[in-house]
């Protein structure tokens, strides 16, 4: 039978705020343990949350940035259950009014076919703390600087049919949170998680099947792996006629395998209601507008823009806006020469060769955009031809400095158009017999025989002569 | 009330209820809900619950630190710490 | 001196009659000697109220002096003192010292008021007698046989004895009118969201609300009038305008329409203390005020609600108390399951207990709409009618409790009937609408309460009726035989 494979994710944010969701203390990463957890954040008796406004603030940008309806009341809840890294005993969530409705994310397949993944909606919440599992008198230690940071956790409707486009949203929605400034997506700092809810069913059966949901992912690698095993394991199920348990699986990032929770945990029930330590969040028209103008341009609209600006191909604005950075480094480059084709294609050729050869960072060339603007406008005044201009780029990229100064210092300034002209006329008065012979002959026969005094005049400027106005020049002076 | 309610709701709470009081315990819960059972009769068509006395908004608070680090008093009255962690049993992942 | 009012020893304290040191002297002094009979403190802070007294002194030779200045107050052990252990009346939180104060606590020390010590109550204030704290049932001392009501009992038992002229309170479904009422005392809770709960220990939060236990009416103004703060700390704390309450205590209140219920005047009421309730009444027409017959016709679904509502939360509040970071933990717990359960086993005591299993309940899957929701909804409605009621009047009036302070274990083993105890002062922490109970007679050589309901933010006029009852009545002048 031919199945297919549902996938549908669950993604932690933390948001790149200052101080925690309900507390004013530090969210930095990396302090040492619990320096960083105060009264609030470790629910000492009588203390209270207060919600943190910039956390709304980053929340409603990414609806923006989704295109999603903003949730103008949102409720906080809690949700009880017990563990270590869980102070009070419950975590205040969002659930029936979450702070994002529904929007969605475009995604490019491979073939470069774009896809929509509709995401269901994006809550706010506070993170838990960290358990240690290490041996402390047969103990485990807490650690809480982590709980109360602010997270949102965007819940995409079940729109993948592969690893490759669940890994295709993650990294999409990780250009997104970082572009827009929200997450510094630290992946390896756990600054973005990911939860998958996998199923599979007979192809072309619309009726989805018994989904299980494995947690704890935080690497693209162990999400490909993951679900390719657990795909495996559903489909080898169901054809030994077995069925599929509706259930949560923690990946182990160390044996990079999946294991079923305690079933205890499973049969949580964890009794949400409304906080009633927090009131009714409610977004005005100016809250939105503020976030909307906080918002930078968004990767995808910064592509069709350079399309439509610059005259750029689909294609080439696709790779300049492949990140911000990228994109910015060519509007600087275009801007100060006033050529985006030479810009682009500058950019995605010889820097871009240079920074894989030397796998460097776009942050870490060491030519600055107005410094290639300012290589390629002396190609554009005619001052030095391509093939110079790549000598001058590998003196640049040694860091010898702008590329008037390399023409300059190092003797590549063609001959200037007087000092073209002298050798044309030497030239021509050198070869009499030559210059006889092209006279004498008809039109069509003359720009064959044009090459051999273009090729004295190269040898003489030592190549260079620029050809295109070395051509001009000799067809002037011999065609009278 | 049966008593495996009584105890599902006593692990769901984390609460050791002794055998000998679980009746006891489940007895006096069913009067509570024989009491509260008085609401069924209310008439509540189309009214919203309200969850807070006054219909007021949440207040938001700018994003500035202003907590420090004050784990030494706050650990001093922890019942186990270590390298400035709380002990807590093995935690099985 | 311990019979002396706050308005009294606030204007012997400028006075120099006598100084903060000694006042505060002379109660420790009656607190050692008397406290014993009635157990209404669990902590006495001796040297820090003597040590505080000392600074007030001198604040108050410099004059112009913050109105508490000197005056010895007590606070309820549900306010977190930094220092000082705060137990909430719990096992749980016996050894719970707390680094922070509460704003409440901070409010009367900024006053440089005096600590005298922590009051007794009832187990994270679920009860409606004194009986469910960890440190023993509080004596009423108007009948040391007697409950002093709760869960201020501590509070109210101390003003009552005189072993403080005033002290703070929480007032979750009657917690401070109750207690009030059966001691004979005044007791004001202010509208939800009137006063700081930061630090505050919570049982119930959309419904706990600080106030003040005193002799007089006037006292409550003048102690509310430092209790009561805008509070960023606390989300549910409302930014209104603060009032003098004093400023207004002498107001007329002719012309005032008082609205009476007849859902509070129905079956289960006392007839010694309906007797009194509508003595009071006549006294109030005879200060020129309007009575009018009104109905709070969702009345009866308020104890209802109440016990959903009130579980409901109190049973996510108290799963922080889990012998992680503070507070109790079980001996040798063998894993972390066994170290919640026991740790929490242990600690609390059964009402407690009782309060969470119910709330888990009526929030657990496939319950929550016919109970969580439902109540909520009552809610709403229980709102609605007040709402209503005070397009038409001023305040209302009736009966604070259904009968005067009944005997230790007389509710013992029947928890509903201890929780029909509040059923006329339930339903205000439902609406968030601020009350006041104040002294209108004996029953028995026991104390009845008035009860008084405003419209909200309204403590000022409350306090204004109050205090007019009592320049022309002296009930609140009566004290317990012997003291």
């Amino acid at each position: 039978m031919e199945w297919e494979t549902v996938i549908g994710l669950e993604v932690h944010v933390q948001l790149a705020t200052k101080t925690k969701i309900f507390s004013a203390a530090s969210t930095a990463f990396g302090a040492e343990a619990n320096t960083q957890a105060c009264a609030i954040d470790l629910a000492m008796p009588g203390t209270l949350p207060v919600a943190n406004k910039q956390a709304f603030h980053y929340a409603v940008m990414f609806g923006l940035a989704i295109d999603a309806e903003i949730g103008k009341r949102s409720v906080f809840e809690r949700k009880n259950y017990f563990y270590p890294d869980l102070p009070k005993g419950y975590q205040t969530t969002q659930l029936a009014l979450p702070i994002v409705g529904p929007g969605h994310i475009d995604i490019e397949l491979d073939g470069g076919e774009q896809k929509r993944v509709r995401i269901h909606h994006a809550h706010l919440e506070e993170d838990a703390g960290k358990s240690l599992h290490e041996n402390f008198q047969g103990m485990s230690g807490i650690d809480l600087n982590r709980a109360g940071t602010p997270l949102i956790e965007v819940v995409s409707e079940p729109d993948m049919r592969s690893s490759e486009e669940a890994v295709a949203f993650a990294r999409k929605l990780h250009s997104i949170v970082t572009s827009i400034g929200i997450c510094d997506g630290a992946m390896s700092q756990g600054s973005m998680r990911f939860d998958v809810n996998i199923s599979v069913r007979p192809k072309g059966q619309e009726k989805l099947g018994t989904r299980t949901e494995t947690k704890n992912l935080n690497s693209y690698r162990f999400m490909e792996a993951c679900i390719a095993q657990e795909v495996a394991r559903q489909i080898d199920c169901l054809e030994k006629g077995e069925e599929i348990r509706q259930e949560t699986r923690l990946y182990d990032g160390d044996t990079h395998k999946a294991k079923p929770m305690r079933s205890k945990e499973e049969a949580n029930d964890y009794r949400y209601f409304p906080c009633p330590d927090l009131l009714p969040v409610v977004i005005d028209d100016d809250f939105i507008a503020a976030a909307r103008a906080a918002l930078p341009e968004l990767l995808d609209a910064r592509s069709a823009r350079f399309e439509s600006d610059y005259g750029l191909s689909a294609y080439d604005a696709g790779i300049l806006c492949t990140d911000h950075p990228t994109a910015n480094f060519f509007e600087a480059t275009a801007k100060s020469c006033d050529d985006a084709k030479l810009s682009a294609n500058w950019l995605m050729g010889d820097v871009s060769a240079k920074l894989n050869a030397e796998e460097k960072k776009l942050a870490d060339s060491p030519i600055s955009p107005e410094q290639l603007g300012g290589l390629i406008a002396r190609i554009k005044d005619n001052t030095i031809t391509t093939k110079i201009a790549k000598q001058v780029f590998e003196f640049m990229w040694a860091g010898e400095g702008d590329a008037d100064a390399i023409i300059e210092s190092k003797g590549l300034k063609p001959t200037g158009s007087g000092d073209l002209e002298k050798m044309v006329d030497e030239i021509i008065a050198n070869n009499a017999k030559q210059v006889a012979n092209y006279q004498a002959a008809d039109e069509s026969k003359r720009p064959k025989m044009l090459g051999f005094f273009v090729g004295q005049v190269m040898k003489a400027s030592k190549g260079q002569a620029n050809p295109q106005q070395l051509n001009q020049l000799l067809k002037a002076k011999l065609d009278g | 009330m049966e008593l495996k309610t009584i105890e599902n709701l006593a692990k769901l709470a984390r609460i050791h209820i002794n055998d000998e009081t679980l009746a006891e315990t489940a007895k006096s819960i069913t009067e509570v809900l024989a009491l509260v059972g008085q609401l069924q009769a209310a008439d509540t068509d189309n009214i919203q619950p309200m969850a807070h006395p006054l219909d007021a908004v949440q207040r938001l608070r700018e994003d500035v630190v202003t907590e420090t680090d004050q784990h030494a008093s706050f650990q001093a009255i922890a019942p186990a710490t270590e390298n400035n962690l709380y002990l807590v049993p093995k935690v099985i992942g | 001196m311990h019979n002396l009012t706050i308005a009294e020893i606030i204007a012997k304290l400028r006075a120099k009659e006598f100084s903060s040191t000694e006042i505060t002297q002379h109660f420790l002094k009656r607190i050692e000697t008397l406290d014993p009979q009635y157990n209404s403190f669990i902590t006495v802070t001796k040297e820090q109220a003597l040590a505080q007294a000392k600074a007030a002194d001198k604040r108050l030779v410099k004059g112009n002096a913050p109105a508490l200045c000197g005056v010895p107050i007590a606070h309820k052990d549900i306010f977190c003192t930094n220092g000082v252990k705060t137990s909430c009346g719990s096992k749980m939180l016996d050894n719970f010292i707390p680094p922070y104060d509460a704003t409440v606590v901070e409010n009367y020390a900024k006053q440089h008021a005096v600590i005298l010590g922590k009051t007794n109550m009832d187990e994270f204030a679920m009860g409606s007698s004194n009986e469910t704290s960890y440190y023993g049932p509080v004596k009423n001392p108007w009948a040391v046989d007697c409950v002093p009501g709760g869960s201020s009992g501590g509070s109210a038992a101390c003003v009552a004895a005189r072993l403080a002229p005033g002290a703070t309170a929480t007032d979750t479904g009657g917690s401070i009118r109750q207690p009030a009422s059966l001691c004979g005392l005044t007791g004001i809770k202010p509208t939800y969201g009137r006063v700081s709960r930061w630090g505050m220990i919570a049982f119930a939060s959309s419904l706990d609300q600080g106030g003040v236990l005193t002799r007089t009416a006037e006292d409550a103004a003048i102690m509310l009038n430092v209790m009561a703060s805008f509070d960023d700390k606390d989300s549910t704390c409302v930014d209104h305008e603060l009032s003098d309450y004093t400023a207004t205590l002498q107001d007329s209140i002719a012309g005032m329409t008082i609205g009476i219920p007849d859902e509070y005047f129905s079956e289960g009421l006392d007839p010694r203390t309906q007797e009194l309730v509508e003595q009071a009444i006549k006294q109030y027409e005879k200060l020129g005020a309007a009575t009018k017959r009104i109905s709070l016709p969702h009345s009866h679904l308020a104890v209802p609600a109440y016990y959903v509502i009130a579980p409901a939360e109190c049973s996510a509040n108290l799963s922080r108390f889990d012998g992680v970071r503070y507070g109790y933990r079980c001996e040798d717990p063998k894993d972390l399951e066994d170290l919640y359960t026991r740790s929490r086993g242990e600690a609390f005591g059964d009402e407690v207990k009782r309060r969470i299993l119910v709330g888990a309940y009526a929030l657990s899957a496939g319950y929550y709409d016919a109970y969580y929701s439902k109540a909520q909804k009552v809610r709403r409605l229980i709102k609605q009618d007040f709402v209503n009621a005070f397009n038409e009047v001023d305040l209302i009036i009736g009966p604070t409790c259904p009968s005067p302070a009944f005997k230790f274990g007389a509710k013992g083993d029947d928890p509903v009937a201890m929780y029909l105890e509040d059923i006329y002062t339930i339903a205000t922490n439902l609406a968030g609408l601020p009350a006041l109970s104040i002294p209108c007679g004996l029953a028995d050589g026991k104390p009845v309460g008035l009860q008084l309901i405003g419209n909200y933010f309204q403590e000022g006029r409350l306090l204004n009726a109050a205090h007019q009852f009592q320049t022309e009545t002296d009930f609140h002048t009566l004290s317990p035989e012997g003291i």
